[in-house]
């Protein structure tokens, strides 16, 4: 099958990427100041990779999330929900609308993502290290099967600490699975600190490299230098690729950047209304945007 | 004394009779391809045979990556490993995902012998049953191994498999009907029953021939499937019967006993009496020297009948 005949369903220019990043960052924010629980920095940080991914890059289609012929993608680090939910919303795997009852009991977007319940979810996830595995799995069976899918496997540098991560990269790399690409959240952010000062996990491409990936670092805020890392990675024969984005927790919002007390809450009304502001829109504008769809 | 073989080898033999019959099936393997009998298929199938190295974690998670893409991943490592390490993998990704992963966990119980409490998995069944989508079988002999094997690859979702290292006792035969979620009568009684699963089974089957030597009818239920359980046999028995003994080579804290114990209480409470490994661990032995040790014979049964036929009202209801 040619690549032609499955790829992305929008395929955005450089403009339209941004824009839609900054969309779906707004979703972000109006939708934790909603649920009043929540994990902002993290999700903000990845907006411009996921845009990447899911309005460029990945193959799918979202009126038939089980197309046999999709890409698939792996959120590991299960909490960034946010920003997971914001591109399946904005991608049409389910109305905008939805967006605003994450959380809450009578909606379907749980606090951590449960395929059981979320269209465009493959799998469900929360306990961290575990993403990585499930991609290798997929990426394996698509290789025996001769399928043209990528695989993705989505990670946060956190994560890495986990033990089994590395079983599943000591595993990819020994069965080179080119058909596998792993990119990282690497903000250098944790709950208790920074990763650096947690526990260490620098020098971080040359672990890969010696793990035998092809790893690329790149600037995760720089569009056209993530959609060139995408296209590398799959360029790549012989070794799966990891892409250490480098992001900035919380990104672009002022009284956010580089803060790790943004992992895990969600942004009051006021500093809602605050961010949606550097965002230049209002939470009565966008949450009336997303409720309208 | 019955024909003796490995249950774990029923587990390898149907394996390889899947690779032939299903082409979605494949195995993966935690360093451990001959002790856990997937030699057959691996020799056979090596195109789908997945050599995984000593990654339990990372082999769990793996085998959920090939569900989602309609292969029938069945793995197999020593049920510690299986059950104990991965279970957050299990948890959160098998089970909450209710993915078509089955989980062959080889070296169940104290007969494991010399290797001692470590190897012993001796919680699988607590763990197991307690994980909601969670299917749990605990076959007999060869010949239930085996049947347990196939009819795991036509039930939808998380399957866990209970194997032991040794050779045990034959007790059924190829043709004895084995239906996922429903336990078999292996002998008729009215006096009391015996539920037992794995090894234990035969155990029942030996305790019962004494009681029947004291004129006491014991039924031996042969309850293989734990989850989800067969509570319309169970009730039954519990009803014509009027007292229960259970057998299993497990933890006595929520395995076959609580099981079986969570049926009757609700629907026709009873006198019950549990033959388990009394809340401890294993230790190294032959396996003969255990079971024994551990209270895991036919004369343990049968003075656990003793106790319960003690408390047994005149007449149920
Ligand atoms: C196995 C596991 N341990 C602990 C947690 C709790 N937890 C949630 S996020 C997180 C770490 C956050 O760091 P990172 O994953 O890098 O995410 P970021 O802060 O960049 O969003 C922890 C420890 C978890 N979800 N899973």
């Amino acid at each position: 099958m040619e690549q032609s005949d499955r790829g992305n369903p929008y395929r955005y220019d450089m403009a339209g990427l941004q824009h839609k990043a900054l969309e779906i960052r707004r979703d972000i924010i109006t939708m934790l100041v909603e649920a009043k629980s929540g994990h902002t920095g993290g999700p903000m940080g990845f907006a411009d990779v996921a845009t990447c991914l899911f309005f460029h890059e990945l193959a799918y289609k979202p009126a038939e999330p089980k197309w046999p012929d999709r890409d698939m993608w792996f959120f590991s680090m299960g909490h960034v929900t946010p920003i997971h939910y914001s591109c399946l919303g904005e991608a049409g795997f389910y109305p905008l609308r939805d967006l605003m009852k994450f959380r809450k009991f009578d909606g379907q977007l749980q606090g951590h993502p449960s395929c059981l319940d979320t269209p465009g979810v493959e799998v469900s996830s929360g306990s961290l290290g575990q993403g990585l595995s499930i991609a290798f799995g997929t990426a394996y069976g698509s290789r025996m099967d001769g399928h043209p899918r990528r695989v993705y496997a989505l990670c946060s540098d956190g994560e890495h600490q986990e033990g089994s991560t590395w079983e599943a990269i000591m595993a990819a790399g020994h069965y080179k699975l080119d058909n596998l690409c792993t990119i990282v959240d690497y903000n250098n952010i944790q709950i208790d600190g920074y990763v650096e000062d947690t526990m260490g996990i620098a020098p971080f491409a040359e672990k890969y490299r010696s793990f035998r990936w092809n790893a690329i670092e790149v600037d995760g805020h720089d569009l056209p230098a993530i959609l060139d890392a995408l296209r590398q990675a799959r360029a790549c024969k012989g070794k799966p690729t990891v892409i250490l984005a480098r992001t900035i927790m919380g990104y672009p919002i002022s009284f956010m950047r580089n803060l790790y007390e943004w992992h895990g809450k969600p942004p009051t009304p006021e500093q809602g209304e605050k961010a949606l502001a550097e965002l230049g829109t209002t939470y009565a504008e966008w949450s009336s945007r997303l409720l309208s769809n | 004394m019955p024909e003796m073989k490995k249950t774990r080898e029923g587990f390898g033999r149907a394996l390889a009779e899947l690779g032939r019959t299903n082409p979605d099936v494949v195995v993966l393997v935690g360093d451990l391809t001959d002790s856990t009998m997937v030699s057959f298929f691996a020799k056979e199938f090596p195109d789908r045979f997945i050599q995984m190295g000593v990654a339990e974690q990372n082999m769990m998670t793996a085998a959920a990556g090939l569900s989602l893409i309609g292969k029938i991943p069945f793995l197999s490592t020593y049920g510690a490993f299986a059950a104990c390490r991965c279970l957050d993998q299990i948890r959160v990704t098998v089970c909450y995902s209710n993915l078509n992963v089955k989980i062959g966990g080889a070296h169940g119980g104290i007969s494991v012998g010399p290797d001692g409490a470590t190897h012993q998995a001796m919680e699988e069944f607590s763990i197991m049953r307690s994980l909601p989508n969670m299917k749990l079988i605990v076959p007999c002999d060869f010949h239930e191994a085996r049947k347990a094997t196939l009819a795991a690859a036509d039930v939808w979702g998380p399957v866990y498999i209970r194997f032991g290292r040794e050779n045990v006792p034959v007790v059924t035969d190829p043709d004895t009907p084995f239906e996922f979620g429903k336990g078999l009568v292996l002998r008729e009684g009215g006096d009391i029953a015996l539920v037992a699963c794995g090894v234990m089974v035969y155990e029942a089957l030996q305790a019962a021939e004494t009681l029947a030597g004291r004129g006491i009818d014991a039924r031996v239920i042969n309850l293989h499937t734990l989850k989800p359980i067969d509570k319309v046999l169970l009730t039954r028995a519990a009803e014509e019967c009027g007292a229960i003994v259970t057998a299993e080579e497990h933890q006595i804290y929520g395995g076959l006993g609580g099981a079986v114990a969570e049926v009757v209480v609700r629907h026709c409470p009873v006198p019950m009496e549990f033959v388990a490994v009394d809340d401890r661990f294993g230790q190294s032995g032959t396996p003969d020297e255990l079971m024994t040790a551990f209270g895991l014979r036919a004369k343990d049964i049968v003075a656990a009948a003793d106790k319960v036929l003690k408390r047994k009202p005149e007449r149920v209801f």
